[in-house]
């Protein structure tokens, strides 16, 4: 690994105390991810990512910054990248997955916040991401209490924009969503200097949808009884996809597809047949959170699909690409975002359908519906995916958790008893 | 052959033996598994009963299964319970089983489990819950419940352990009957129990299990709070022992 520490020093970073964190993720990746047997080579790639996560990629944003480029930091699946890479800006997530951030979450809000929100005001205040430290905008959203006041305490020491997300799927709430797309192009374009042109917007939504299609390629690969890749890594591949340059992150998952592909003709699978397949419902796992996924794979069964923001949310669906004015590519957006079934919307039915049309597509013996701690909205929404299931027959079993490992035996009791029912 | 399922509850470890031997026993599970292991297995070696040899099949179940390194086989305990609970009540039923550390509901169709459930990290609602308060009114648990029965409740509303701990301790302040704060102890972990039973579609025959099985009092007000007739068991406390036992023999047919 490269030295980073001088970079991280001019960012301002707390470098003793991220330090801590440096010091153990090489093991948490090591045990989840490489103890695996018989995974794809084009794994080396993300690997590396992961390994020098907050080196490379927060080195390439610098070197951006000093050729006076923007990046713009986002937290959710609804927030338009097109616009940001259309003013030659880059966005890059920030959701935080790890425990390490969350106790500076809660020097400045409430404990029962959910974990997602108190790691990311963590990394913040306490100085320990290089992202959170690079980005010149953070990007917010309104898709909960939690983040909405998260948003003002972060806003005190950077400069946020927030986006007023609709809560209905009425025509009116789309054309408010396009309205809201149009208005923080405005804001982008006065941010970066750089002006938003139908013909640039137009290249950044192919530069999307081509990172959406890569992901739906890998995706659908899972779909298969030949299962080519572990959930583990294909949820690290959806975790690096939000931070990722994206021509590259397309490329290389391209790549890695077609391994996937030979697999799959070749017969080469990473479970035994007749393992279960289960897919993960509910609330996003941001990256370095592989827990559930790790126990699920080491109890005997193989994750299929995530019916998550780090999953099937972020990429399905393209966003209509023969829109030729800026009004209409607003409006293809908007039209394309305001399809995601998130759970802050009310009703979502349109999630129960997901739900039951992934359950069949990629062959699911099994659903596990996870929810974040004190995370309302998926938690309460859990009460129809569980009745929807239940009446499709589908096996169900709803978990509730957060970033501390303290649950882990009682997760790992849950879920291998939730196995061993499916192989009754 | 002897078929010997071993459940390492967070509080109690229990064993059951079937095929040549048949018995159960019961110790405290205390600070160590792997102690605890050694110990069971001397007392099943007392017996005659080689927990090594090829003759003796051991299933290992309960939150220190894993300690178990002479198992055989390691299954959790809602598989274990489930096959135990049908031992007890037949192919179709609820199994509701408070333990030590969590509660769990089972339900049981056609002899498989079709669905379960257990409790949060949270104690409430279980017999540490039962235990910490007994404790903390300085009697043993079989006394809070005789005391609680001729007692009249007194609300804990805490979800928490810890703050219902302070409830009591607001009580005992007040000077109420230790009685009444023992009925609300008792009804307080009923509550939690059946709060999570509801959760799920309970069947017509429903069995408890767990430390408290033999608890005819426990069963009464169980019952209902949750509308629903719920049956003590006189060997509950074995049931993930048993069907361990049970799935031991099955296993190595």
């Amino acid at each position: 690994m490269a030295d980073y520490r001088k970079m991280w020093e001019d960012l301002g970073m707390d470098v003793e105390t991220h330090d801590q964190l440096c010091a153990v993720l090489p093991q948490a990746f090591g045990d989840v991810f490489l103890s695996q047997e018989n995974r794809p080579e084009g794994m080396d790639y993300y690997n590396m990512v992961v390994a020098d996560i907050h080196g490379i990629r927060p080195a390439e944003l610098i070197e951006h910054q000093k050729k006076g480029g923007k990046v713009f930091g986002t937290f959710c699946v609804y927030v338009p990248d097109e616009i940001v890479f259309a003013a030659d800006a880059i966005a890059t997530g920030l959701c935080g997955g790890s425990q390490f951030w969350v106790p500076g979450g809660e020097k400045v809000l409430p404990t029962n916040t959910c974990p997602l929100i108190k790691a990311s005001v963590g990394a913040r205040v306490d100085r320990t991401c290089p992202f959170f430290r690079i980005a010149d905008m953070y990007v917010g959203e309104t898709t909960c209490d939690g983040k909405k006041k998260a948003w003002e305490i972060l806003a005190e020491d950077v400069p946020v924009h927030v986006m007023n997300l609709p809560q209905m799927k009425r025509a009116k709430d789309v054309k408010a969503w396009a309205e809201e797309i149009e208005a923080f192009k405005d804001v982008v374009e006065e941010f970066t200097g750089n002006k938003v042109t139908a013909e640039k917007l137009a290249e950044s939504i192919k530069l999307i949808n081509n990172k959406r299609k890569a992901l739906e390629r890998l995706y659908d690969l899972r779909k298969n009884e030949t299962l080519p890749i572990s959930g583990c890594d294909a949820l690290l591949i959806s975790q690096i996809a939000f931070y990722d340059d994206p021509t590259r992150f397309t490329q290389m998952t391209n790549k890695l597809c077609d391994e996937l592909e030979k697999r799959v003709a070749d017969g080469v699978s990473v479970v035994p047949a007749g393992t279960k397949r289960i897919m993960l419902t509910g609330t996003p796992l941001a990256i370095p959170n592989w827990k559930l996924h790790n126990i699920v794979e080491t109890s005997g069964g193989a994750v299929v699909c995530e019916e998550m923001c780090t999953g099937t949310r972020y990429f399905e669906k393209q966003v209509d690409e023969t829109a030729e004015t800026l009004e209409d590519q607003y409006m293809a957006l908007a039209n394309r975002y305001m399809n995601i079934n998130c759970a802050c919307f009310t009703p979502n039915s349109g999630r129960i359908d997901d739900i039951l049309r992934l359950a069949e597509e990629y062959k699911v013996d099994g659903i596990i519906d996870v929810n974040l701690k004190f995370c309302g909205l998926y938690d309460t929404e859990g009460y129809f995916v569980e009745r929807a299931m239940k009446e499709a027959g589908i096996p169900v079993l709803g978990i509730e958790t957060d970033y501390t490992d303290s649950d882990a035996q009682q997760l790992r009791t849950r879920v291998s008893a939730f196995i061993e029912m499916l192989n009754n | 052959m002897n078929y010997v399922g071993i459940d390492i509850g967070s509080t109690a470890s229990k064993v059951a033996v079937r095929g040549e031997k048949s018995m159960y026993f019961v110790l405290p599970t205390g600070w160590s598994s792997k102690e605890t292991c050694l110990t069971i297995k001397e007392r099943l070696a007392a017996e005659a009963i080689d927990v090594l040899s090829d003759d003796t099949k051991v299933v290992a179940t309960g939150y220190g299964r894993v300690a178990v390194d002479f198992a055989d086989y390691v299954i959790t305990e809602i598989t274990c319970h489930a096959r135990g609970g049908r031992e007890m009540a037949g192919d179709n039923c609820a199994i509701i089983d408070v333990g030590g550390q969590d509660t769990k509901v089972i339900i049981v169709e056609n002899g498989m489990v079709q669905d379960f459930l257990m409790n949060d990290k949270c104690s409430a609602g279980t017999g540490k819950f039962l235990e910490i308060m007994a404790n903390r009114l300085g009697v043993a648990l079989q006394e809070l419940f005789d005391m609680a029965e001729a007692g009249t409740v007194l609300p804990i509303s805490s979800l928490c352990t810890v703050f219902a701990e302070s409830e009591v301790i607001n009580y005992i302040g007040e000077g109420r009957k230790r009685g009444d704060i023992a009925a609300g102890v008792v009804d307080s972990v009923a509550s939690k129990v059946a709060q999570l039973s509801q959760r799920k579609t309970l069947l017509e025959k429903v069995i408890l299990t767990g430390g408290l099985s033999d608890s005819e009092y426990f069963c009464r007000i169980l019952s209902e709070k949750i509308g629903h007739k719920v049956e003590g068991t006189e060997y509950g406390r074995y049931a993930g022992a048993l069907g361990a036992a049970l799935l031991a023999e099955e296993k190595s047919r």
